[in-house]
């Protein structure tokens, strides 16, 4: 299978099967068109028919040739050869926890998908007791595998934070005789930072995801406190602090995009005038009744968007300021191997999630559904059939992946998505998917347009864009 | 890269080598989803 597009003046090709992506002129582009897995040495007679009025047979050839040698190389129409391996993770150990320290929090945002902190049930703080038995579970749960991963979720963890330390404490106590080695991260809001707390976290968190939304008035439109005003202005010096002090641990500041800020190029371009250079911005999922909801019809403006940034990001990379917007970021060349990409959160499997009563769940999305809780830390239950049935989910059993040509980047999507608006976890969420699409097109367009960039022995830029702030010019 | 008359290809492509020796399960969980810091898979680093 490949997919080809045209994007910004690029004519690309990828190759699934393989990853190889070719960017190729006109001409070939249009033999493309008329080429299959079925390759054979001689010119295809229909290459003949069909072009040789237009075109002089000899490019023809020449260019058939040059495809001919790439599907030799199994670089063009390569076979798919990876369904023997979807079974592999099966009986995968967990090593992977989102731990809901917190089922409060201190902001009211419009779209929380956690029901604005309490999951549809009682706002609790976890007791260290349930923080101790999660981090004995996964110990327990995770076999031979070293790095285990912990993620302080919310909520708003901050709520909680002696606890987030006493959990992080008793981990490391045990983590040596275990032969573990923890990595926790921490998602915030930042209202609660304090120079203690950054400290904490800039020592024990590998990676800390700050929200933001851009914009202060767009920021401040739906991510309100509990007395119904904006947030921007009391955590902005907190992250910028946080970020100065943090070396070079990872670190994204991240937003929603909605409805109302269908121009989000102008949020990640804040974010970075702000100082921040790890950055994120991604659609809302939301019910589409709702009014700031990216629906169907809103997909060819957010893909405008999307080109309108990726062409922003590649002038930036340009003119060396550089930022990483982590949707586009994507390895051609090493990446995760081909049986990570089968599958791609491991929710239910490799990853789960823990309450503060101690249920547990899939993820922190299935969370508060009852027919999917998995079991609870304090009498000590675990849904092993449910365990199995997520893990077999993955890009061959899901209908719509298996055809498509994301399914190596994408690795199946979301099941909690799938199941919220399709009622089924190995059922693509159409709009997810279109939207995954059109970033992965982004992205490999951007690799192309800096392969271009760094070819060209005088390539100096002068960005003469009009809606950035004034750094590179 | 790689580049003949018509076609420059961008990388050596290494998918099918990556199967032979993946799927040790090192490499960080990625949530996909929006909530959290949702990313393609393609840009996991691998750990081995
Ligand atoms: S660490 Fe590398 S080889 Fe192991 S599963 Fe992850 S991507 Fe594959
Ligand atoms: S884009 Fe959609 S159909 Fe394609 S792999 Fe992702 S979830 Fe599956
Ligand atoms: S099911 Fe969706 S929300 Fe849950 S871990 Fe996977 S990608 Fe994330």
């Amino acid at each position: 299978m490949i997919h080809k597009y045209k994007l910004n003046g690029y004519n690309i090709v990828l190759d699934v099967n393989s990853g190889a992506v070719h960017i190729v002129d006109d001409l070939t582009y249009e033999i493309l068109d008329y080429l299959d897995e079925n390759m054979t040495k001689s010119l295809p007679d229909i290459l003949a028919d069909k072009l040789s009025d237009k075109y002089n047979i000899d490019d023809i050839k020449a260019i058939y040739e040059e495809l001919y040698n790439l599907f030799e190389m199994g670089q063009l129409f390569s076979s798919d050869d990876y369904e023997q391996f979807s079974d592999m993770m099966v009986k995968a150990p967990v090593k992977a926890m989102c731990l809901n320290i917190a089922h409060d929090c201190n902001l009211r945002c419009e779209y929380c998908f956690a029901s604005k902190g309490g999951y549809g049930g009682h706002r609790m703080l976890m007791p260290f007791e349930v923080g101790k038995k999660a981090i004995d579970f996964l110990i327990e749960h995770s076999g031979t595998r070293h790095n285990l991963e912990l993620d302080f979720f919310g909520g708003e963890p901050l709520m909680n934070f002696d606890v987030v330390k006493q959990v992080v404490e008793y981990a490391r106590s045990i983590e040596k005789q275990h032969n573990k080695n923890f990595r926790f991260t921490i998602t915030t809001n930042g209202l609660l930072l304090t120079d203690d707390k950054i400290e904490f976290i800039n020592k024990e968190m590998s990676n800390v995801v700050l929200s933001l939304d851009g914009r202060k008035n767009i920021n401040d439109k739906l991510r309100l406190t509990l007395n119904n005003k904006g947030s921007y202005d009391a955590i902005i010096p907190k992250y910028q602090k946080l970020v100065a002090s943090r070396g070079d641990k990872d670190y994204y500041v991240r937003g929603t995009f909605t409805k109302h800020n269908l121009d989000f190029t102008k949020d990640v371009l804040h974010m970075r005038e702000l100082g921040f250079t790890q950055l994120s911005i991604e659609p809302v999922v939301s019910d589409p009744m709702l009014d700031f909801s990216i629906k169907q019809e809103d997909l060819p403006r957010v893909f405008e968007e999307y080109e309108r940034l990726a062409n922003t990001i590649i002038e930036c990379k340009k003119n060396k300021n550089n930022f990483n917007f982590f949707h586009f970021m994507i390895d051609l060349e090493q990446g995760p191997c081909a049986i990570k990409r089968l599958r791609g959160c491991g929710c239910g499997n490799e990853y789960i999630a823990v309450t503060p009563e101690g249920d547990i769940y899939p993820c922190h999305q299935f969370v508060g559904n009852e027919n999917y809780k998995m079991g609870n830390l304090n009498d000590g239950t675990f849904n092993t059939d449910m365990k199995e049935m997520f893990a077999k989910s993955n890009v061959y059993t899901k209908s719509d992946c298996r055809n498509c040509w994301a399914k190596f980047y994408c690795s199946g999507g979301c099941n909690a998505n799938n199941f919220q608006y399709e009622g089924d976890i190995l059922k693509s969420h159409k709009t997810s998917c279109e939207l995954e699409k059109k970033r992965l097109e982004c992205a490999i367009m951007i690799k192309a347009a800096m392969a271009d960039f760094n070819a060209d022995t005088n390539n100096n830029s002068v960005c003469d864009r009009e809606d950035c702030f004034a750094e590179c010019k | 890269m790689t580049q003949t008359k018509h076609i420059k290809t961008l990388n050596n492509a290494n998918l099918k080598e990556s199967a032979v020796k993946g799927g040790c399960g090192e490499c960080q969980a990625s949530c996909q989803s929006a909530c959290k810091t949702s990313c393609t898979v393609a840009n996991q680093k691998c750990e081995k």
